[in-house]
């Protein structure tokens, strides 16, 4: 399966009722490469990683994560996605480290409670293991769920809008993450629509408009004035 | 093994997340309470009448805190999206289902003894000698409401107006089940032996069957797709 | 096609007249009250067989995903609570002078009736969903949950109504029925099941066609 590209969308279409949200989207992330994905709210990033995260079936197109269909084989592709989305998926009620033990658990993983607060430490929330998540700050609430999709071992990374609601420490802590995901061969994709300091780890950047890709580009070559010009261009006439 | 381990972890965190904040528990215990007191005031205080009825209200009052508290079974799942993170854990999805009916059960079980407990006391029924063949009809009374209840509140957890819906797309589902658990409870309260119920309580065990069955082989349709 | 089933069932409907009100005798012990019997057991038999249409629609739908049997388990869900209704009304109405009110709660009226709920939940459900995926999942598992209850429905409302568990629950029907009678009820069962096959096939195109304009 060394030849399949990690992530592989073709011509990819969605529709709510009339709307066509992904309107014929093709799209590769090999192993150890980073792809960003711009635009304007609505321009359909989060379909794409829902779809690819098997949340949504696609109306059109087919998508897959390392060679498994997303709509056909589900549980394939489960097994090697992490999704940081907009929910936390933390329970209030429970503590930290058993949010932790329970979605690994579910997951069908064997992890010891030394893997559990390694995978806290690593985010920082080690001396806050035994306390309810309901007390936390909610930017301590984000790095728990990022420990929880850390502690899977994916093999894609699906983030959308990843730094939203994250602290500082957890910026810091996600970028350095990323780098070294992607340094052991992990693919990613990020839905983002600022172009800070998370851009960094991107190699290419591409932009969403109306469901379709309207720029697609190595990161390099491009400076972030361009980038700006270019994503003003393309999403100021979107809908 | 991995199967059970998964059903449990749902049951634990469930349960856990219960016993902290016994939003539900605290909640059903109260409203079977008040149940005892309406009954009281809309049949008056004449007790033969009470008794004669006895069956009936118990199962009603069974039924409606069912309603309320099964209504409940994903309502924590929708906060903070752990609903989309029940359906992407890798893993066969009526793990799931099977975890949640095992805590409804319990919390159930929990409210209808509680109940029972009120009805001897405020009635004044005996229900000592009958305790064993009550416990036998309200165990599979239980398990038939409880699995379709939970199959149903997933089906309308994610739906407009889910609180109307949930009791009547239940409610004429579980017709059986009442009916059959009245007459077997009026019989073993009246002391008859079980064998002159025999064909209610067949019913009710091949109504659980086909209920847990149809929740385990349809679940991952419900949550997922 | 289409058009080839309706006349079929209206020249069954004549059909069914003919022999119900010309053909077959008048009942000697209920009159002519009886002839009800010639709507009330066909749309019956036929309210039975919408619902196990639907049962194997929905079995099929969530196999296949295919849009046609989604359709198909919607279209024969209406037909079925559409003569569901109509053997309640009719039952009531022979129940008024044979048995002097109305209604009773007599077993069959009963069972119908609590079917005649289940599915307009059913129709509710598809009614308040949305997403046309999701209300073809999430009905589909709700017509099998109603038609594996139906029989449980059966039982337990004929043994509430006995006082003792009877020896079977299938009574065997009325068999020494004169054979004119037999007869007219026979071209009743045949046009009333054309009916709903001409209902169900119409529906089907149509939601077909609506769903071609929106796709």
């Amino acid at each position: 399966m060394a030849a399949d590209p990690a992530v592989r969308v073709i011509d990819l279409r969605k529709a709510f009722g009339t709307t066509l949200v992904l309107d014929g989207i093709s799209l590769e992330v090999r192993p150890g490469e980073a792809v960003a994905l711009l635009g304007a709210n609505g321009a359909g990033k989060t379909t794409l990683l829902k779809i690819l995260a098997t949340l949504w079936r696609p109306t059109r197109g087919t998508a897959t994560v390392a060679g498994f269909d997303c709509a056909r084989q589900p549980e394939r592709v489960r097994e090697r996605v992490g999704l940081v989305a907009h929910g936390t998926l933390v329970y209030d009620d429970l503590t930290a480290l058993e949010n932790l033990r329970f979605w690994s658990v579910l997951s069908g993983a064997t992890v010891g409670t030394s893997d559990l607060r390694d995978a806290l430490a690593a985010v920082e929330l080690e001396p806050f293991a035994d306390e309810r998540v309901r007390s936390l700050s909610a930017g301590m609430k984000r790095r728990l769920s990022l420990a929880r999709v850390v502690l899977a071992r994916p093999e894609v990374m699906l983030l959308d809008e990843p730094s939203a609601g994250l602290d500082p420490q957890g910026k810091k802590w996600l970028e350095e993450y990323l780098q070294v995901f992607k340094a052991r061969g992990g693919a990613i994709l990020m839905a983002t629509h600022s172009f800070g300091r998370g851009l960094n780890v991107a190699d290419r950047i591409v932009i969403l408009a109306g469901g379709r890709i309207v720029l697609e580009r190595p990161r390099t070559t491009l400076t972030p004035d361009e980038l700006a010009r270019l994503y003003a261009l393309h999403t100021e006439d979107g809908p | 093994m991995r199967f059970a381990r998964r059903a449990w972890i749902v049951v634990w965190k469930d349960l856990t997340i219960e016993g902290r904040s016994k939003e539900t528990l605290n909640a059903l215990l109260f409203f079977s309470l008040l149940l005892l007191f309406l009954f009281q005031f809309a049949l008056g205080p004449d007790r033969e009448r009470l008794a004669s009825v006895l069956p009936g209200l118990l199962w009603l009052g069974f039924i409606l805190s069912g309603l309320l508290g099964l209504g409940r079974t994903f309502v924590g799942e929708r906060e903070n999206d752990c609903w989309d993170g029940l359906r992407l854990a890798p893993g066969d999805k009526s793990a799931i289902y099977l975890g949640k009916l095992a805590g409804n059960l319990l919390l159930m079980l929990l409210v209808e003894t509680t109940l029972l407990a009120l009805f001897a006391v405020f009635f004044n029924v005996d229900i000592g000698p009958a305790a064993p063949g009550l416990a036998l009809v309200v165990g599979l009374g239980t398990i038939g409401l409880a699995a379709i209840g939970t199959l149903f509140a997933a089906m309308t957890a994610q739906v407009r107006a889910r609180e109307l819906l949930f009791p009547v797309l239940l409610l004429p589902v579980q017709v059986p089940v009442l009916l059959g658990t009245v007459k077997a409870t009026e019989a073993v309260l009246l002391g008859e032996p079980l064998g002159a119920v025999a064909h209610w309580l067949r019913l009710l065990a091949a109504a659980d069957v086909v209920y847990v069955a149809i929740g385990v082989l349809t679940f991952d349709f419900i949550l997922d797709g | 096609m289409t058009r080839a089933l309706g006349w079929l069932a209206t020249l069954g409907l004549i059909g069914g007249l003919v022999m119900g009100f010309g053909v077959a005798p008048r009942e000697v012990t209920q009159g002519n009250v009886q002839r009800i019997m010639y709507l009330h057991v066909p749309t019956a038999w036929v309210a039975y067989l919408a619902f196990g249409i639907v049962f194997f629609a929905s079995i099929g739908y969530l196999w296949t995903r295919s849009d046609a049997a989604d359709r198909l388990a919607r279209a024969s869900a209406e037909a079925g609570v559409i003569f569901t209704g109509v053997t309640i009304t009719a039952g009531s109405i022979w129940g008024k002078p044979t048995w002097g009110t109305w209604w009773t709660w007599d077993a069959r009226l009963t069972s119908a009736a609590i079917m005649f709920v289940m599915y307009l939940g059913y129709l509710l459900l598809r009614g308040i969903i949305e997403e046309p995926e999701q209300a073809a999942r999430y009905s589909a598992v709700l017509g099998i949950v109603a038609a594996l209850d139906v029989p449980l429905v059966h039982f337990s409302v004929y043994w509430w109504r006995t006082l003792h568990q009877p020896p079977t629950v299938m009574k065997p029907g009325p068999v020494n029925m004169p054979p004119a009678i037999l007869a007219a009820l026979l071209v009743n069962v045949v046009a009333f099941t054309l009916l709903y096959t001409y209902f169900v096939v119409k529906r089907v195109n149509t939601l077909r066609r609506e769903h071609e304009v929106l796709a």
